[in-house]
């Protein structure tokens, strides 16, 4: 690209003048500044030292190659293991706070105006990160060839047509946190929570009464306001380039994040459930909210999700048509009836007042609810009234975040967000079972804790680091998960044996600053028709491709690519569908060979068979492949594992009637 | 207890004490500076160096209008502003850092005043948290060049009308739900489930205080717009909350005074 030698010139620059600048600094200090140094240090304080290991427990390990990157932001050292990374497009100027020049008057404007001194003696790194969370990049959604990465400053939109000349096409403007989104056809849902959210999008947020002059005070402001917005803006993005307001349904403690529900008995309307997280506003603001404890006001707006029923056609009439009491005992009624989880040593216990993320399979009729202290599941078949029918603890959690089914819906994986993703919690010292995914076999509708997986690679003291969002992978006949790990990376789970997870392929950088903690790294990494995206907070949009390894191979990443979406919200889970190809073919025949299920000979004979029909066009070989089918049936009733067993019966299946 | 006014009051600036708070501001930003140049500043320098061009097919900025009215285009060139910081968030920081210190300085007793597990342990998940958010908060301040404490004035003026004149530094010092002298006096003397009692009490106090804090904020007009605080007043609502109903749970395993 003909931007590259610009860049590289400036970066050049940078570099030396920065160099000389710190040179300068350190020649200059006198010793008595040592000792303002050393306080300084210890009054800018930001990074944890990770307290002694808990006995008998295990922490993540430090000589893996992904704890000791080089540190930076955009030149941190990179690592990655069965991904390539192909491009990371850096977050647009609208999303960032004043300029790239710390030395830039609308800069120093900026900062005045956040109540911070224009002084020179204020370093310049602080300037320019200050803002880290105001502009973070957050989730994902997908509708074509679009990705919606939300931010709590807005919405970016790109072109992924081609993923490696992916560009931006759209920065939508309009602020409140945290931008978790959804498509659904020509609409957008974004979530809105903080106070500064307005109904206008207006990035002004609501003034300060003005400071008086003397003892003499006027009477307060009021804090309530009717142009504040909290809950979710729906969006008509018919015009890609100009997505309009359609509607703003607010809600008492605003939107943290939602779910797009689509009944599939009910082609008319969509549903969003909303997960409230933050403080309940006053009713002079919206009335009915309330945050009295049940006891004093059954009315409470704690304890509780809302629904939004959104006519497709009128969006504008969506509305809250329901708030479910997801925690309230069915034979008691008391609403309240999840007990605080379980807490860890060193977390903060949670209460079960709040969902933080649920995610529905519609096709199922469930959803799994990660709700702060308890994982629940939902009975979604009414999916205006939902139901719970299970909860679950663990003495290892310390804040239920999120959750994802299996692709056959016989598993539940529900991650740990201890630290609430500003902390680092992935030091050597960390234990391998807190901050980590807890799994969970799913059987009439009763969870069973299995086992736990973490980000196996030790993370530094300055890396934000916990499990978060990810997608399945739809590599057919495993069970594999991308997930987001902040600055701990990128990590691929293989929970086909719940009891025994492990990683397959990862990709890191170094952190953004060796000295403090920089909120950053990945939010959400998620497949979408081929590839990998991942909004990383501080630095933009990821994209990554898979690479086959000792424990991925072509084939099996293949197939992954031969299933299509038209569109994707992961906490709205659709079933993936394999075509009958023979590259689906292929990867199972891969996994059976690499588990040892089928003895070599009949392996090399269905590979001989598909390679005849493939290279004919099917016009070939179809008999042998039905004769190799009715074989395989047969040996999937002797296999070893259900897994195997499993494949062999879908491998059968393909070689039956196999397509193009 | 009506905490509205206690933070009203903070908003009590005159130009002498903004006078004062300049010059710390100064110091505490110049002693910084030293602490970041040598690795955050080489870390961040391709910030600095490097824009974001735009793509060849140029990307609009827009933005949407109310529900039913039209989106702006905005120009090419905009850029990210944030909504203001207010007094009373830096004071909120201020305060509750003096708040969280008091929360360090009792799970300190516990060591050698009591045997009980379960309040050893939640002592210690106490004093790990808040020493955790008091290095958040500073961290929060210095990096918007405001200083870590109240100056006495500011306190004068926060207490004006509630406090007798005379009233000393430590009487200042006290944000709401905190232990007074008096109760922190009677913690220190006391042994063994007297200390259990007492501690889990003071305990649920010091944290009501602080969720009175979080409300106060959110009722002050143009306060907690502002990302990070947000999250933390957010984070702290609910782990406070959570860790009240623990502690009343506990309590009522302790058998009362007037059982023995």
């Amino acid at each position: 690209m003909n931007q590259t030698p610009t860049t590289t010139f400036r970066l050049l620059a940078a570099l030396v003048l920065g160099l000389c600048f710190v040179g300068k600094l350190q020649a200059q200090a006198p010793p008595a500044q040592a000792a303002d140094q050393k306080k300084a240090e210890q009054e800018m304080p930001g990074v944890e030292k990770a307290p002694p290991l808990p006995a008998g427990m295990t922490g993540s390990d430090a000589s893996d190659p992904r704890f000791n990157l080089k540190p930076g932001l955009y030149d941190a050292g990179e690592i990655s293991k069965g991904l390539r990374h192909i491009q990371l497009l850096r977050k647009p100027e609208a999303f960032q706070l004043g300029s790239d020049d710390a030395d830039d008057p609308k800069v120093k404007k900026t900062l005045g105006s956040i109540g911070m001194p224009d002084t020179p003696m204020i370093p310049k790194p602080v300037k320019l990160v200050m803002a880290q969370l105001a502009f973070a990049n957050s989730d994902l959604a997908f509708k074509g060839k679009y990705l919606f990465m939300g931010n709590f400053y807005g919405v970016n939109i790109y072109d992924i047509a081609d993923p490696a000349k992916a560009k931006l096409v759209t920065s939508m403007v309009c602020p409140g946190g945290q931008g978790d989104v959804s498509v659904y056809k020509n609409l957008m849902f974004m979530s809105v929570e903080m106070p500064n959210g307005r109904t206008d999008c207006g990035i002004q947020g609501f003034s300060a009464p003005a400071l008086p002059t003397s003892a003499a005070q006027g009477p307060p402001m009021p804090a309530p306001n009717k142009d504040r917005f909290r809950g979710v803006r729906i969006f008509d993005i018919t015009d890609i380039k100009s997505p309009k307001q359609v509607a703003a349904v607010q809600t008492c403690r605003g939107s943290h994040t939602h779910t797009l529900v689509v009944d599939p008995k009910d082609k008319n309307n969509v549903y969003i459930y909303v997960s409230g997280t933050s403080f309940v506003r006053q009713a002079e603001e919206l009335p009915g909210c309330s945050a009295e404890s049940p006891d004093k006001d059954p009315n409470t707006s704690l304890f509780r999700i809302e629904v939004i029923k959104v006519p497709v056609a009128a969006p504008q009439n969506a509305k809250v048509v329901s708030s479910p009491r997801v925690f309230m005992d069915a034979r008691t009624g008391a609403i309240n009836a999840l007990s605080s989880g379980a807490t860890h040593g060193v977390g903060k216990p949670a209460f079960s007042d709040q969902c933080h993320d649920i995610t529905v399979y519609s096709e199922k009729g469930l959803a799994a609810g990660a709700c702060s202290g308890n994982g629940i599941l939902l009975d979604i078949k009414d999916p205006a009234n939902p139901k719970r029918i299970d909860a679950v603890n663990d003495p290892n959690y310390a804040y239920w975040h999120s959750a994802s089914f299996s692709n056959d819906g016989s598993k539940v994986v529900f991650t740990d967000e201890w630290g609430g993703g500003m902390g680092a919690r992935c030091r050597p010292n960390d234990p391998n079972v807190w901050g980590a995914n807890a799994l969970f076999d799913l059987n009439d509708n009763k969870l069973n804790f299995s086992g736990y997986y973490k980000l196996p690679a030790a993370q530094g003291n300055t890396e934000n680091c916990v499990a978060h969002n990810g997608s399945l992978i739809p590599v057919p006949g495993r069970d594999i998960k991308v997930q987001a790990w902040y600055q701990g990376g990128i990590s691929l789970m293989d929970f086909t044996d719940t009891k025994h997870p492990k990683e397959i392929a990862y990709f890191d950088r170094g952190p953004i600053d060796p000295k403090m903690i920089v909120l950053g790294g990945s939010w959400s990494a998620y497949w979408y028709n081929g590839h990998i995206y991942s909004a990383e907070i501080a630095r933009g949009l990821d994209i990554l491709e898979l690479t086959p390894s000792e424990f991925l191979t072509q084939n099996e990443i293949d197939a992954a690519k031969a299933v299509r979406v038209a569109e994707l919200n992961v906490q709205n889970q659709q079933r993936l569908v394999w075509p009958n190809k023979l590259v689906v073919a292929k990867a199972y025949l891969d996994q059976l060979e690499r588990s040892q299920a089928l003895p070599a000979n009949q392996i090399a004979d269905i590979r001989s068979a598909i390679q005849t029909a493939e290279t004919s066009n099917l016009t070939k070989g179809r008999a042998t492949l039905q004769s190799l089918s009715r074989s395989l049936k047969e040996s999937a009733k002797t296999a070893k594992t259900p897994a195997d067993s499993n494949r062999m019966d879908a491998l059968a299946g393909i070689l039956q009637r196999p397509t193009k | 207890m009506k905490m509205n006014r206690y933070l009203r009051h903070l908003r009590n600036f005159d130009m002498s004490c903004r006078r004062i708070l300049a010059i710390v501001i100064l110091a505490i930003v110049a002693a910084c500076s030293f602490a970041f140049e040598a690795g955050t500043f080489a870390g961040l320098l391709p910030l600095s160096a490097q824009a974001q061009k735009p793509a060849p097919a140029n990307p609009v900025v827009v933005q949407p209008g109310a529900p039913g009215k039209p989106t702006k285009t905005l120009p090419r060139t905009t850029k990210g502003k944030l909504p203001p910081v207010s007094k009373a968030d830096v004071q909120f920081m201020q305060g509750m850092i003096v708040h969280h210190e008091q929360a360090v300085e009792m799970t300190a007793l516990i060591e050698a005043r009591t045997e009980n597990k379960d309040v050893r342990s939640l002592g210690a998940r106490i004093s790990h948290t808040q020493a955790d958010e008091i290095a958040f908060m500073k961290r929060w301040l210095v990096s918007r060049g405001q200083p870590i404490e109240m100056t006495m004035a500011e306190m004068h003026k926060m207490h004006q009308g509630k406090m007798a004149p005379t009233a000393s530094h430590d009487e200042m010092m006290l944000m709401p739900g905190m232990l007074t002298a008096k109760q922190m006096e009677a913690l220190k003397k006391a042994k063994g489930e007297e200390f259990d009692r007492l501690f889990l009490e003071g305990m649920i106090q010091h944290h009501g205080g602080a969720l009175d804090m979080v409300k106060d904020l959110h009722d002050t007009a143009g306060a907690g717009q502002e990302a990070e605080l947000f999250n933390f007043a957010t984070d702290v609502d609910s782990g406070q909350r959570a860790e009240i109903r623990v502690m009343k749970s506990m309590l009522e395993k302790i058998p009362s005074k007037e059982k023995r």
